[in-house]
Order: structure tokens, then sequence, then C-alpha cells
């Protein structure tokens, strides 16, 4: 399994990136050091918010490939992506945050969808068209969210 | 209280001791005629419930189909006067084989055929009849009752002289990215099959049961329904069924299970 540290390869593209300004209504943000070291919308986000948009299925729907000891509550965790137990204790909140963004930034060739990005997709249904997964504020709500992951 | 560590080293030692032996069991399944070399039927990836289910035609939800396509085989339909056995005659003879060998390119047309495009064909040109609509009741019956002819034969499809290009039209499609979620045929049935997303386990998405019944739907369906759910489940437009972007895909996929036998009516989840 591929990992925000293992993926050196990657590196170079992200300096190629860095600066680059998201197109359309998405706010543009910079790539430093496989981060995004601002918030997208100049404040922090809420982490209960966050909670309800990573479990719901039609936002965030992180368990679809996610486990999280704390939300077993909710059956059906998937098993693609890593355990994000203690995730915050081995991520800054940048790395998080491109994570969430844009994976593709750091693993090329990752399942992960990017959460916030219209821009290079093929064949989008037309009602989400144009329509990044989630908006500015739910991924820095779910970013505060996965500083919770202790 | 005082924590016994050795105890819990202990038991979690044989914990893994239990992992490490049921994984090798696991690994070791020798899965018969659903498994060529690396490549596994869904078979492999349902419960054993399912599994038991589909092998039992007596059990087999997707039979009552073959039934109803095996009438369908000897009616009169269209102002030719004709049924398919007046061509064809005893289909268990005569249909043996197909579902293992489709689609095929078809020199007339000038374009791949798979079975549904083929039944419309010749409802339309040999019998004069209306063409069947796909996913009807006519349709899936007839298709189920033509590929279950071919039970347990290896998938052998033919890519070379002019199913060429329709193959490598359907390889770029199975790794092309699509969608809001963005993601390829292969990120899930490739990179990830045995995984588990949400409640689903992935399997190879391999095509050599269809028409299959589906729990879920608690009908049979075809593969192009299947193609379009899982272009749809990651925000993407769907192609038409029949579209030659699926027929393309339908040649790709049968490839990628070559050797597989075909299992119609499979059940799956
Ligand atoms: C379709 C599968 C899938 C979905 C949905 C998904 N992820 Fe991921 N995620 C992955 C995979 C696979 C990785 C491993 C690294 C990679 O390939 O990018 C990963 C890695 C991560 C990491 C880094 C963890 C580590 O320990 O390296 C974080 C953080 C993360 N995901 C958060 C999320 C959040 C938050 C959501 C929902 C808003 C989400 N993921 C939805 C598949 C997914
Ligand atoms: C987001 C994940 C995902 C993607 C992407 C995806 N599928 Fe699937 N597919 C599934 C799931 C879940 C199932 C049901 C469980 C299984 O058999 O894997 C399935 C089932 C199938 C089956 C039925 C297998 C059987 O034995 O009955 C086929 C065929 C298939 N997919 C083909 C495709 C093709 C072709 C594409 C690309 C156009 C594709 N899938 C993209 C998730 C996906």
């Amino acid at each position: 399994m591929p990992s925000l540290k293992t993926l050196i390869p990657a590196i170079a593209a992200s300096v190629l990136l860095a600066g680059t300004a998201t197109a359309g209504d998405l706010v543009s943000y910079k790539v430093v050091d496989y981060g995004i070291p601002s918030s997208l919308t100049g404040k922090a986000g809420d982490a209960a918010a966050g909670e309800k948009t990573f479990v719901n299925r039609k936002l965030g729907n992180c368990l679809a490939c996610h486990q999280v000891t704390k939300l077993s509550a909710h059956p059906f965790h998937g098993e693609i992506g890593p355990s994000l137990d203690g995730v915050a204790e081995r991520y800054e909140e940048p790395q998080l945050r491109l994570q969430v963004v844009n994976a593709k930034e750091i693993n090329p060739d990752t399942i992960m969808p990017a959460f916030y990005r219209t821009e290079g997709l093929h064949r989008v249904l037309k009602n989400f068209k144009g329509k990044p997964v989630l908006t500015a504020e739910q991924v820095e709500d779910v970013v505060a969210y996965l500083k919770t992951l202790k | 209280m005082k924590t016994n560590w050795n105890r819990i080293t202990l038991i979690a030692a044989a914990c893994a001791v239990c992992v490490g032996v049921f994984a090798t069991s696991a690994n070791a399944t020798d899965w018969g005629p659903y498994q060529v070399d690396d490549r596994r039927s869904g078979y492999t990836y349902m419960t054993d419930e399912s599994r038991a289910m589909q092998v039992d035609s007596f059990q087999n939800p997707g039979m009552i189909w073959v039934e109803q396509g095996a009438d369908l085989w000897n009616e009169t339909n269209g102002k030719a006067g004709k049924s398919c056995a007046s061509c064809h005659g005893d289909a268990t003879e005569s249909m043996k084989g197909v579902a293992a060998r489709y689609p095929v390119y078809d020199e007339k047309a000038k374009k791949l055929q798979n079975v549904e495009t083929r039944i419309n064909t010749c409802l339309e040109k040999n019998m004069q009849a209306e063409p069947y609509k796909w996913e009807s009741k006519e349709m899936l019956s007839m298709t189920t009752f033509i590929n279950n002819q071919s039970l347990g034969m290896p998938v052998d499809v033919k890519i070379d002289g002019a199913a060429a290009e329709w193959y490598e039209k359907g390889k770029a499609f199975y790794y092309e990215r699509r969608g809001q979620l963005d993601m390829a045929c292969k990120h899930c049935h490739e990179d990830n099959a045995g995984g588990i997303i949400r409640a689903n386990t992935l399997s190879q998405g391999q095509a050599n049961g269809f028409p299959t019944y589906r729990l879920k739907w608690q009908k049979v369906g075809s593969l192009h329904r299947r193609f379009r759910g899982c272009n749809k489940q990651v925000r993407s437009a769907p192609f038409g069924n029949g579209s030659d972007e699926y027929l393309a895909l339908e040649l790709y996929v049968k490839w990628r299970g070559r050797g597989l036998p075909v299992e119609t009516p499979a059940v799956r989840n």
C-alpha cells in the first residue's frame, strides 16, 4: 500500500504543481512539500461537522475504503485504504489537506478520489459536472476531523 | 489492576499463528476450473451460500430465464413465420460454444456482435420480427438460455484480425479514469480484487457468468447493465446498452477471463 511517505517520485510533480491555481469556482491553493499549508476557506474547519461529512455516503463516504475504530458504531468499513486511526500523529495538517483535496498529487495511481477538483475529469454524470465532491468548507471540516484521530 | 502482558503476548502469538494458517489455507484453495493462472471467476469471491445456489440447477433462481428462453426458441415470431428453431434446430447442439467465443467480429455488419445484438439481427433480418428491447424479459430469457448451452466451456474469444481494433478500444476503456470519482475499472478489479469496499468484496470483474442472477436485483441482468452500474457508481455518464464502447469493453473483459468457464446463469451478491 503506497503511503504519503513512500512516494518519492511524486515529489517532482508536486513541485511542478506548486502555485498552480485551480480553475472554475474552486478556491486556488498552493502545494508545498506534499501539502497545502493554508486553509481553503481561510479559517479552521469544524471537526464535528467534519465527522458527519466523513461518514455520509453521499459526501465523503470515507468509510467505503478506510477504517476508523472510533466510528465502529457505523457498519461496513472498507479495507481498500489504510486505517485512519492515529493519522493525525503520522501527518501534519497540510499533508492531510492535500490528501483529501487531490490524493493524485501524492500518488498519481491512487484509487482515492480527489475531493476538491473539477479539472481533467472524464465523462462526469450530468448532476455532478463542474462540481467538486466536497466544498472548500466541507474539506476543511474533514481535515479538522482527521486532526482529532490521534 | 496489573495487566498480565505475558499472557496477552502469548494469546497474540497464538492468534498470529491462527491467522497465518488460515491465510495459507485460503491461498491454497483449489478453485478447480473457476481459476486459471491468476484469473479468478467472481464465483471464487462469493459466499458459500451463493456458490451452492449457483451450481444446483434446482436451486439456481436464474434457471427460470433458461426455461423461458427455451420456450421462446420454439415460438414462431415475425412476418417470415419462423422460429429460432426453424433455422438453428436443437439449441443444445447449435448454440453450444456460442457464449464461449462471443463477441465476434461480423464481416457483414462490419462490427462486433455480442449475443444480444446477434439475436436482434436474426429477429429483424431472418424472421422479420421486432427486435427485443435490451433488458426485456424476452432478451434476458433468450440470452440466458443461449449462454447456458455453453455451461462449463472455457471462454475463448478471438482478438486478432478485425477484432484487434475492438480489443484495443476495450482495453483503453478499462484503464481510463472516468466520472467525478475519477476511477478506472482497473482500480477496483485489478488493483483491489479481493479487497472490501463498504460491504462488498471486489472480484476481478469477470464476464463469464452473464446474464447473472444478482440477489440485489432479484433477477438476471446483462453484462452491459453491470457496466452501466459500475460507471454510475463512480458518477460517470454510462454508455448505451449495445453501444460500440460497451461491445469493445465486453470483448476485452471476456479476454481477461480467457479459460474461465461459462457459468450462465451465475449467482452473485
Ligand atoms: C475509493 C477508496 C478511497 C476513498 C473513498 C477514500 N480514500 Fe483515503 N486512501 C485510499 C487509499 C488507497 C490510500 C493509500 C494512499 C493512496 O493510495 O493515496 C488512502 C490514504 C488516505 C490518507 C493517508 C493515510 C495514511 O496513513 O497514509 C488519508 C488521510 C485519507 N486517505 C483520508 C481520506 C478521507 C478523509 C476520505 C474521505 C473524504 C478518503 N480518504 C476517502 C483510498 C480511499
Ligand atoms: C468503485 C469500484 C468499481 C469500479 C471503478 C468498477 N467496478 Fe465493477 N464492480 C464493483 C463492485 C462492488 C462489483 C460487485 C462485486 C464484484 O463482483 O466485484 C462489481 C462487479 C463487476 C462485474 C461482475 C462480476 C461478476 O462476477 O459478476 C463486472 C463484469 C464488472 N464489475 C466490470 C467492471 C468494468 C468493466 C468497470 C469499468 C467500466 C468496472 N467494473 C468498474 C465495483 C467497481
